[in-house]
């Protein structure tokens, strides 16, 4: 469904993303994880289209899309979310929603209705009428998927959406974002929380220092030298190795 | 024609260093604070007028005020700065700019119901001296008030580099949380700043009466200016105001030389346009938009 | 018209009827000063649009309002064109001036600060230009030929006037409830809000945001042509200078900015003050400006939202109170 080839990105002299490729299936889940700073928020933007890449392609439902607006590739079915959640603070989270209903539905009846039918799927019922303002992080979060699901993407990129939850939270939205995944949806998430890469994600990418360095099922990502040593250092897998030996 | 245009470009570089000066104070501010200052304006006509009656009543000589001047406007900053800005506005850039433009209208109006719209100057012996520079013929003031202020420049600039209030801005200006956990009091030092910068306001009026006038719409003109200099030379820098200043009192100068005295702001309000859309980081600055 | 309180209930019904109790009152000195501030009531519902639901605020409404005003007049004045075409070519002028300045601005990302500096800049360049050419009569402004008529859009009767400011009045502020129950109008806060967020929703903001300028444009044009038909007569400083563009902000600010009642709440609000000063102090121009500013002061400090915003404290109706939804 979505196919990034060779995409590269360098801000002055530090090449922030190089020749990163990776796929998403149609329907599938996929994970990009990554040390801080590796990298992953710049994939995002620039396949969301927020930056222009120097280099490389996205490709979504088989179409050309790189260096479209945002709004064009939002309005073709994809749509990211930020690592720091931005509700619209003066309006209600039914008011919310419908921004993102609005999309394809130019009438207000029309998106509030929808933005009613959706937030009450992510369990958000009861709070429609709030402002959007009095929400916990973990309401936010939730309204954050509300409203991209409202513009009625089909492949949603998350971006550390359970980052800063307790972890009774997290299962929440495990159980969400697989709920809204049997509807049709397809995920590209960056998480720090393994637990939740390992239940959701079928496949994973690791990016370290702009690069692509591992790729694979998440429970064989965890056993990579490679990856561990991104993670914990250089060095660092051969010291766990010979831990686990002694 | 171009007998013309060298003393043009002269007395446009001397009005210019006037212009960077105030500007000086302004871009100070913005990159300390990261405030727009609107009253700037209102405050250089305050000062016009304080070094006018000064003049007008004690006989004293407007380059003999600065001393008096100078400290009293540090003082009314400083106040403004912790008694009305900084508590009125939490923090918002939107709610600066408005309670600035506020102060600006009191400031304003309240000079127009006192001292009427009448245009003064005032009256000095050397009045219509002038100085031969490369043929053409400079009012001896203007010369004053451009080597004045070209001097208080690197002066503001070693002030900054060199002492500890400086040192204490410039901490501030570059990590406000930082600068606090290190025990610099951010609140005084932000009134401190904005004192100086309305301080170079001050001198600028000492140096400006003698070859200007004043009303109460004087201030008005010179903010719009201000605020292209210091966009031009990129926010909060000291040397980018310098040279913006003077690039600015060419352009007004020639301007005024072909297209008539009365479009010579005209310049100076399209290159600000041009500069916002085009290079909103100036010349100079490193950050824009 | 969807009210929250009984505050904000209050605050329209006293608006409304001091509005009507003018004609009861037939004196033509509060005709002729409310009249004034429907005008300006006009201009704060222009800006309004942008400042208010869209979070752009200006500083140099001016360039909108004189646009209008310069237009219509140089239309009826240099090629003796029928009032009323030259009147809707007013409201498009502004309505072209704002596309452009927004144009201009938004292509290169201005936001916050710098956008109030460059409407600013654009107002001073345009007062300087109609101070300096001929087609806008120079200094000296232009002067319509008083001759008095619906066909050329002039009406003595004060009475005639101001009924006819009430029904503009009416319809810009429904207007702008339609656009605040429309998609763009969602759009526009969401901007206001967070355009990163609403950018990623889809909405071309570039587009929403140029838009906004066109029809606060229209209604700053609207009020400048407004104005002439009413006065017969404008120079650069009267329709271009600084004074049209703060009371474009401060009567919305007052009142409550991106709500349809407050711009009118608050202009009236202020000229009200600014009368009652008037006559407590006379023979002292500016002062206005002065209880404005201070008005401006408290309420940046005191009334984030607004004279609405405050009312809708007061006898709310459901339990939900943080909401300033009229």
């Amino acid at each position: 469904m979505l196919e990034v080839r060779n995409l590269s990105k360098s801000f002055g002299g530090l090449q922030a993303v190089s020749d990163v490729s990776l796929d998403v299936p149609e329907g599938s889940i996929v994970g990009l994880l990554g040390p801080n700073g590796a990298g992953k928020t710049t994939c995002f933007t620039m396949i969301a289209g927020f930056t222009k890449p120097n280099a490389g392609s996205v490709t979504f439902e088989g179409k050309d899309i790189t260096g479209l607006p945002p709004h064009q590739i939002c309005a073709r079915g994809m749509i990211r979310t930020f690592q720091i959640v931005q509700p619209f603070a003066g309006l209600t989270v039914q008011e919310n929603i419908a921004v993102g209903a609005y999309l394809h539905h130019h009438e207000r009846q029309e998106a509030m209705a929808l933005a009613r039918d959706v937030g009450k799927r992510l369990g958000m019922g009861n709070m429609l009428d709030r402002p959007a303002s009095s929400l916990t992080i973990a309401g936010r979060k939730r309204l954050e998927l509300a409203r991209a699901l409202a513009t009625g993407a089909k492949l949603l990129l998350l971006d550390e959406v359970m980052a800063g939850l307790i972890p009774s939270e997290i299962n929440e939205i495990v159980g969400i974002i697989r709920q809204i995944r049997e509807e049709g949806h397809t995920f590209l998430m960056i998480e720090h929380v393994m637990q939740a890469v390992m239940s959701l994600a079928e496949t994973a990418y690791v990016l370290n220092q702009g690069k692509l360095i591992a790729h694979g099922p998440p429970r064989d990502l965890v056993k990579d030298a490679s990856v561990v040593e991104a993670y914990l250092g250089h060095g660092a897998a051969a010291r766990l190795q010979d831990e686990h030996h002694a | 024609m171009s007998s013309l245009i060298l003393p043009a470009v002269l007395s446009g570089l001397m009005m210019g260093a006037v212009y960077a000066l105030i500007a000086l104070g302004l871009t100070l501010i913005y990159g300390v604070l990261h405030i727009i200052n609107f009253a700037h304006g209102s405050l250089l006509m305050l000062a016009l007028f304080a070094v006018y009656f000064l003049n007008f009543y004690l006989g004293i000589d407007p380059y003999l005020a600065i001393p008096i001047v100078l400290p009293v406007f540090f003082a009314l900053g400083y106040a403004l700065q912790r008694g009305l800005i900084s508590p009125m506005s939490s923090g918002s850039e939107q709610n600066v700019l408005l309670i600035t433009l506020a102060l600006s209208m009191i400031i304003d109006n309240l000079a127009l119901y006192f001292w009427t719209s009448n245009t003064r100057s005032v009256d000095i012996p050397y009045a219509y001296d002038t100085v031969e520079i490369l043929g053409a013929f400079l009012p001896l003031g203007r010369v004053i008030a451009f080597g004045a202020a070209l001097a208080a420049a690197p002066l503001l600039w070693l002030f900054m580099a060199h002492t500890r209030t400086g040192s204490a801005i410039r901490a501030v200006a570059i990590e406000k949380r930082g600068a606090e956990l290190v025990g610099i009091d951010v609140n005084h030092t932000y009134a401190v700043c904005f004192g100086i910068g309305t301080a170079c306001v001050a001198l600028a009026a000492c140096l400006l009466l003698p070859t200007f006038y004043v009303t109460p719409q004087v201030g008005y003109t010179f903010v719009l200016v201000a605020f292209t200099t210091v966009v031009l030379g990129g926010m909060g820098s000291l040397l980018g105001a310098l040279i913006a200043g003077l690039l600015l009192g060419v352009i007004e100068s020639l301007c005024g030389l072909f297209l008539g005295e009365s479009l010579g702001q005209i310049g100076i309000f399209v290159a600000f346009i041009l500069i916002l859309l085009f290079k909103p980081s100036g010349l100079l600055g490193k950050v824009g938009r | 018209m969807k009210l929250q309180s009984a505050g904000q209930i209050a605050l329209v019904v006293a608006a409304c009827a001091y509005l009507l109790s003018v004609y009861l009152m037939s004196s033509p000195v509060w005709i002729g000063f409310t009249i004034n501030a429907l005008i300006v009531a006009i201009i704060a519902l222009s800006w309004n649009i942008t400042g208010g639901f869209g979070g752009m605020s200006s500083f140099g409404h001016a360039a909108l309002y004189g646009t209008g005003a310069y237009a219509s007049a140089i239309l009826q004045v240099q090629f003796g064109v029928n009032a009323w075409i030259a009147f809707g070519f007013g409201i498009i002028a502004g309505a072209a001036m704002g596309g452009f300045i927004g144009a201009l601005a938004f292509r290169y990302g201005l936001k916050g600060s710098y956008f109030a500096l460059v409407t600013l800049a654009f107002a001073e360049v345009l007062r300087i230009c109609a101070s300096s050419f001929a087609i806008t009569g120079g200094g000296s402004g232009l002067q319509l030929r008083l001759d008095p008529g619906v066909g050329t859009l002039q009406f003595p009767d004060r009475t005639v006037f101001y009924t006819i400011l009430l029904v503009v009045v009416a319809l810009v502020m429904l207007l702008t409830l339609l656009i605040k129950k429309s998609r763009f109008g969602a759009y526009l806060v969401a901007i206001r809000e967070n355009e990163d967020a609403a950018r990623a929703l889809g909405i071309d903001t570039y587009k929403i945001k140029v838009q906004a300028m066109v029809i606060s444009g229209a209604f700053g044009g609207l009020a400048g042509a407004l104005y002439l038909q009413l006065f017969l007569f404008i120079d650069s400083t009267v329709v271009y200078g600084s004074a049209v563009s703060i009371e474009a902000l401060i009567g919305p600010i007052i009142g409550g900015a991106g709500t349809v009642w407050g711009p009118l709440i608050g202009t009236l609000g202020l000229h009200l003050l600014s009368e009652g000063a008037k006559h407590l102090l006379p023979n002292a121009p500016g002062l206005n400006f002065v209880l404005y500013a201070i008005v401006l002061i408290c309420a940046v400090r005191l009334l984030p939202r607004g004279l609405m915003g405050l009312a809708a404290l007061f006898g709310t109706f459901n339990s939900r109170k943080d909401d300033d939804h009229a």
